[in-house]
């Protein structure tokens, strides 16, 4: 089974969207490796006889009716967000210059 | 009146039924106890004094009028803070969502609400419900009253000792992979993890969807049954509540508490017992196996073969879901914003500086690695492989169950150890759910009541699992064996825990 190199945990940490400083990057990517080399035993008894589960019960299709309820409170929502502005959450600009 | 705290959860609905005390009187009087110990105990991370008095004098008042209350109403709870509630804040444990207050209410908080029970605030657990020790709160130690150098569990160490501490007779707690039951086997209290489904997760902040469930954390048996039965029940609001009722909790922890257990087959599983167990642990596991047989049960051995592989699939399974579920933690809605400190800053940018300065080490590493097991070119060996051991776990639990009515083990390997002691170490800390985990990944419930102290006199907890939607047989098993280890303890466990120092 791979191991997990720190350029790699670099590269996942960029997927996921997460700064990590330099120590950080150090730490984790010893750590992750001795993790992942843990789980990997998984395969080991995961044949392709064996279907996979996704959740606990069976349940498929559930629906409610198609009755309007009422949303939660804008203003409410807003209060509790970083920035907003005319009723409508302010962020960042959301593409580079170059773009 | 500060004997109100140390009453049950039921003798104290049944005082304030008969007028003997109000519910004021009775969060007053809780309220005070926190004020004198948490300072030491540190089990909330927020108190809702004003809130929780003001819901007291209006349960008075109605039950003056001689309005027909709910068997709770009046009775103070507080709730794990990883529930949202409208109006107080809710981190999750969190520094991305410090300070954010909810704009709506879980359904668990609504019932708890619409059945008077005053909210005395919101307890301390690891972030994101992302451990075993709450030693991974943004906001510090929870400390276990039995010993305040050691753990209270995790992640819902705050609930568990804030019952343990007499801070509140009941709370709420989530169990994703043991956070209900693992903390009240080393506090010496109960808890329960439902049957997957059978409690709302609407309002709970996701970690891993396909394992979350919440669930009540008490002193005794008979408490956490009057409270599922509260919370429980189908709700619209999330697609994966079970449609029907719950079975009737209440009636079998009565059943159970007459100490007759003839015909019941309890299943003893080979494989969560032995290497790794102390020896203490497993001593009183063995007594109480005894005292089941004394009380008529059939007592057999069972084998769950895929269990060893139970915390590798979940480790791969709970990452995976907890990479997605937080990724709506961006700097955008709520919560945290931190602009990068140099360049541009575009939102991913934001994204990027406010999730890396927001979450703590622990969550950083679930994320991480849940996003690498569902990365191209990884996925089917890691996230595939781990979805097809849960089908095993599944089948080894169906065929232990044809053997069996209920199934129990040890609810940790350990009583609680040092705080720090396994900070550094994940893999270490990750084995205190070894056997709570299965549960989890098969949807199926269970219960943690006190089985006595460990050789260290530490409390030790023993486990009850029962078939999904079957819940009804840990309450009657639980409660049997509460009461017969109290005939022999000539008391709660609990009352064998240190005194609290008392602040003035």
């Amino acid at each position: 089974m791979s191991s997990l190199s720190r350029d790699e945990v670099a590269r996942v940490a960029g997927l996921a969207r997460i700064d990590l400083t330099d120590a950080e990057l150090d730490r984790l990517a010893g750590e992750l490796d001795v993790i992942v080399e843990s789980v990997a035993r998984v395969s080991e008894i995961a044949t392709p006889d064996v279907p996979a589960t996704s959740h606990p019960l069976p349940l498929t299709n559930v629906f409610r009716p198609d009755v309007p309820v009422a949303p939660v409170d804008r203003d409410a929502v807003l209060a509790s967000a970083p920035a907003a502005e005319g009723g409508r959450f302010l962020v960042p600009q959301i593409l580079g210059e170059e773009a | 009146m500060s004997d109100l705290t140390r009453l049950t959860a039921a003798d104290l609905a049944d005082r304030l039924a008969s007028g003997e005390v109000t519910s004021v009187e009775a969060t007053q009087a809780h309220l005070d106890r926190i004020a004198a110990v948490d300072g030491q105990v540190h089990a909330f991370l927020h108190v809702s004094g004003e809130e929780a008095l003001a819901t007291a004098a209006d349960v008075d008042r109605r039950r003056a009028a001689g309005e027909q209350l709910h068997a709770l109403a009046g009775v103070p709870i507080a709730v794990k803070d990883v529930v949202v509630t409208q109006g107080l804040p809710t981190t999750a444990g969190s520094r991305i969502l410090e300070g954010w207050v909810p704009p709506y209410d879980a359904t668990l908080v609504e019932r708890i609400k619409a059945a008077g029970l005053p909210i005395l605030g919101k307890t301390n657990m690891d972030e994101f419900a992302m451990g075993s020790s709450t030693e991974h709160s943004a906001y510090g130690n929870t400390h276990n009253p039995w010993d305040l150098e050691r753990i209270p569990g995790g992640s819902g160490g705050g609930s568990a000792a804030a019952v343990a501490a007499y801070e509140a007779p009941l709370a709420i707690g989530t169990d994703t992979g043991g956070s209900i039951r693992q903390p009240a086997a080393v506090t010496g209290t109960v808890g329960v993890k439902p049957t997957y489904g059978s409690v709302s997760r609407y309002g709970l902040i996701a970690l891993a969807s396909s394992l979350d469930q919440a669930g009540p954390v008490t002193r005794t048996v008979l408490d956490s049954a009057l409270l599922h039965e509260l919370i429980g029940g189908h709700d619209p609001r999330d697609s994966t509540s079970i449609p029907e009722p719950v079975p009737a909790l209440v009636a079998a922890a009565r059943q159970g508490a007459t100490g007759d257990l003839r015909g019941v087959r309890v299943g003893v599983i080979r494989e969560l017992q032995g290497e790794g167990y102390q020896p203490g642990v497993l001593a009183r596991f063995e007594e109480s196996l005894d005292l089941l047989r004394s009380a008529g049960a059939e007592i057999v051995e069972v084998t769950c073969p895929h269990f060893t592989y139970a915390l590798a699939a979940y480790y791969l399974i709970l990452p995976a879901e907890a990479s997605s579920n937080l990724a709506k933690f961006d700097g955008m809605r709520f919560g945290l914003r931190v602009e990068p400190a140099e360049g541009p800053a575009t939102a991913e940018r934001v994204m990027a500086a406010t999730r890396g300065q927001g979450f703590g080490d622990e969550v950083k590493r679930r994320i991480i690695l849940g996003t690498y097991a569902l990365s191209a070119g990884y996925y089917d060996a890691y996230y595939g492989s781990a979805q097809k051991v849960r089908t095993l776990i599944q089948r080894d639990f169906d065929a232990a169950f044809a053997r069996a009515d209920v199934l129990v083990s040890p609810t940790a390997p350990t009583t609680a150890f040092r705080l720090g002691e396994k900070l550094d170490d994940p893999l270490a800390m990750y084995l205190n759910d070894v056997a709570t985990i299965p549960a989890n990944l098969a949807g199926v419930p269970g219960l943690s009541v006190p089985s006595g102290l460990s050789d260290d006199g530490l409390p030790a907890g023993f486990q009850v699992l029962a078939p999904a939607k079957a819940d009804d047989r840990l309450y009657r098993v639980g409660a049997a064996l509460e009461a017969l280890l109290e005939q022999s303890w000539e008391g709660p466990l609990l009352s064998r825990a240190p005194e609290l120092e008392v602040a003035k």
